[in-house]
């Protein structure tokens, strides 16, 4: 896959488009925190138990919470190209098709990092959490996990949209699909805030690695065949 | 294109006598031949077809996948057929699994369920099936909903050994409940695990030639309905 | 008539969706300059010839030569040179006119994409509202921008799906404004119609499709009354 100018250009145009479309309506981020804060807030609730018990379940309810808001905001993805048929528009341009779902992946991932720099210190501050390790590692886990959710959740969200099927379907063909990052980025998560040494828990971030690595390559592959009308 | 009468129908007809003698025989030697496992006892003798559905589960998905990246590939219906039918029945195959488990687990570990490795998998895997199902069975012909089937056929089926690695790695801080390893097998069970395992390959490769059968000429009547209509 | 390669040569195309033969054996071809309109009852697959010629589909079977050239792999070339005008209006709804025109300048990677923005904004009379989101526009203004749209990058072959469904007066003489301003340019038209007279106000040569193929390929410009009878015969 050469990387054309066409294709860069491409990438860059439609990523711009989508963050100032995100930056004029606002879906995608406000979902993402407020959704978030409330499951914050019914874990807070549903597990009442002392505060040790409820750090023990920090990593676990800190990734739900921002995988369900995730989801919410992923079927915001593509509503807007399914709209006035701007995604056969995109189609129609002189450029290579999988230039889209890149431009998607970049976009949804820099919205639901923001939301995770918000979100992050707010949980941490409810729950009475210390970050005893290093925050590089932090960051890194974080990364890793969002971006892994992303680039399979914006393909599935392509899929879902072309699906004409009801919200509903989205988050039911994710799920089963991101069990790993769920995984691994609680027990990640668990690792570092619980002081364990690196050695204990990286092959949980090598298994993230691997897992972003994969589902970058085949929903970049298979991302051309969702799209035929 | 299937016919009434013809090779087709000979196959299907040929596979169904063939899996119903192999079954009717697998029975026999589950529930009468084999003895009952010496710790566990007779509940055990369910393992045989939990451990056959379980395999069969994942060579209809195996199926799934293959067909999924030639119908993308080459654009046959036929192959988008064999996809959506296999899936089907991998997913029966599956529920059965997720049956027998808890079943063959409840005397014996006191447990119904047990988040064990491979009965979590198979959990995730049924999920994702009915997920396939569920996109493809609004497809209503249209070649584009079944291309989007295809999709979901091929990242579902990616997914699964790493969904494994994972959940065994969960688990490998706790012992892991369920030993399955760990029992003693005589020759004679060998023999019925397998003669069990390749019944139920057979009763696979029926149920699959007769469904596409099925669906093929379901979808043939409903193209003429849709060109009466116009 | 030009004696150039033609600018559309289609050779039996045909379009198949599972079991359904949308399309079958049709062949034409069609010199640039000229305007083609395409008439056909629903379902006839019109927008599924236009849809191959855009490239935004594959045939099942058949070749199509856009400007001497195989249409195959390789046709990010070809579909700079495309514009495409359908009923859908393919603008964003949340962002202001000039945004959207400027985002689609620079997909076609158009030098300048903010002033030829601009001049189009003014051609179609949307200069006033440039700054506005699209979703305050009317229906009449949306298919202005978005005919703004089409020719932005300006196309050799202009496509257009039914442009004239659900507009008003203004609306219906600004596209005919545009489709002659485009003709005088040279560029090459493709429309399909509902309206006998308005597709054929413009048109050099005039189609019939029904049920997928092609039933009448006109030598010239065909008037309505003729046309009518002519459709009359073939679809009833």
């Amino acid at each position: 896959m050469t990387l054309k100018p066409s294709f860069s250009r491409a990438v860059w145009a439609m990523l711009v488009k989508d963050l100032r479309l995100e930056f004029h309506t606002k879906e995608m981020f406000s979902a993402l925190l407020i959704f978030a804060l409330l499951v914050a807030v019914a874990f807070s609730f549903a597990f009442d138990v002392a505060p040790e018990g409820l750090r023990e379940v920090f990593p676990g309810m800190i990734w739900v919470a921002f995988f369900f808001a995730g989801m919410l905001a992923l079927n915001r993805s593509f509503a807007s190209e399914k709209q006035n048929g701007c995604l056969q528009a995109l189609m129609l341009g002189p450029f290579d098709r999988s230039a889209i779902y890149f431009a998607k992946v970049i976009g949804n991932l820099l919205v639901m990092l923001a939301s995770e720099v918000v979100l992050t210190p707010l949980f941490f501050i409810f729950f009475d959490m210390r970050l005893d390790g290093s925050i590089w590692l932090l960051a890194a886990i974080w990364l890793l996990a969002t971006f892994g959710f992303i680039a399979v959740g914006t393909l599935l969200s392509a899929l879902a949209a072309q699906a004409r099927a009801s919200e509903i379907l989205l988050p039911i063909i994710v799920f089963p699909v991101i069990t790993p990052v769920v995984m691994a980025a609680v027990k990640s998560t668990a690792g570092l805030l619980l002081g364990a040494r690196l050695v204990d828990y990286a092959i949980w971030l090598k298994l993230l690695v691997a897992y972003d690595l994969i589902f970058l390559a085949v929903p970049f592959i298979l991302f051309e065949y969702l799209l035929e009308v | 294109m299937p016919e009434a009468k013809g090779p087709a129908r000979d196959m299907t007809q040929t596979l169904g006598l063939l899996a119903a003698v192999a079954v009717f025989v697998a029975l026999g030697l589950v529930f009468l031949w084999v003895p009952a496992e010496r710790v566990m006892g007779d509940v055990q003798r369910i393992f045989y077809f939990h451990v056959a559905s379980a395999w069969n589960a994942f060579l209809a998905f195996l199926v799934v996948f293959v067909a999924s990246i030639a119908f993308l590939r080459s654009g046959s219906h036929r192959w988008d057929t064999l996809a959506y039918c296999s899936a089907e029945i991998g997913v029966v195959f599956t529920t059965i699994t997720l049956i027998t488990g808890p079943i063959w687990a409840r005397p014996i570990w006191n447990t119904w369920w047990s988040w064990d490795p491979r009965l979590t998998t198979t959990l995730i895997l049924w999920f994702i099936y009915l997920a396939y199902l569920v996109i493809r069975s609004s497809a209503e012909g249209s070649q584009q909903q079944s291309r989007l089937a295809a999709v979901f056929g091929i990242i579902g089926f990616v997914d699964v050994p790493i969904v494994f690695m994972s959940t065994r790695w969960w688990r490998s801080i706790h012992p892991t409940l369920i030993q399955t390893d760990k029992m003693n097998m005589e020759p004679s069970m060998v023999f019925t695990m397998v003669f069990s395992f390749v019944s139920f390959t057979i009763l696979y490769a029926f149920l699959l030639s007769y469904r596409v059968r099925l669906e093929t000429l379901a979808e043939r009547a409903a193209a003429l309905k849709r060109d009466l209509r116009r | 008539m030009s004696q150039a390669a033609p600018l559309i040569e289609a050779r039996h195309l045909a379009k198949r969706y599972g079991e359904r033969d949308v399309l079958d054996d049709v062949s034409f071809t069609l010199h640039q300059g000229q305007c083609l309109a395409l008439f056909g009852p629903n379902g006839a697959g019109k927008s599924t010839l236009l849809k191959l010629v855009a490239m935004l589909i594959r045939p099942s079977n058949g070749e199509l030569y856009l400007d001497g050239r195989r249409v195959g792999e390789d046709q990010d070339a070809l579909r700079r040179r495309i514009g495409v005008l359908s009923h859908q209006s393919f603008v964003y709804d949340a962002l202001s006119a000039r945004e959207n025109l400027v985002f689609y300048g620079q997909l076609y990677g158009l030098a300048q994409p903010a002033e030829r923005a601009d001049q189009l904004l003014s051609q179609v009379g949307l200069d006033l509202f440039a700054g506005d989101p699209v979703r305050t526009f009317s229906r009449g203004m949306i298919q202005r921008l978005a005919i703004a749209r089409a020719l932005l990058h300006d196309p050799d072959l202009l496509l257009l799906d039914e442009p004239y469904t659900g507009l008003d007066q203004k609306a219906v003489a600004m596209l005919d404004d545009e489709v002659d301003r485009a003709k005088a340019a040279g560029t090459t038209i493709f429309l399909i119609s509902h309206d006998f007279a308005e597709g054929l106000r413009a048109a050099d040569r005039a189609a019939i499709l029904y049920r997928g193929r092609l039933r009448y390929f006109s030598d010239g410009p065909v008037s309505p009354e003729d046309f009518a009878q002519t459709y009359q015969g073939l679809v009833g």
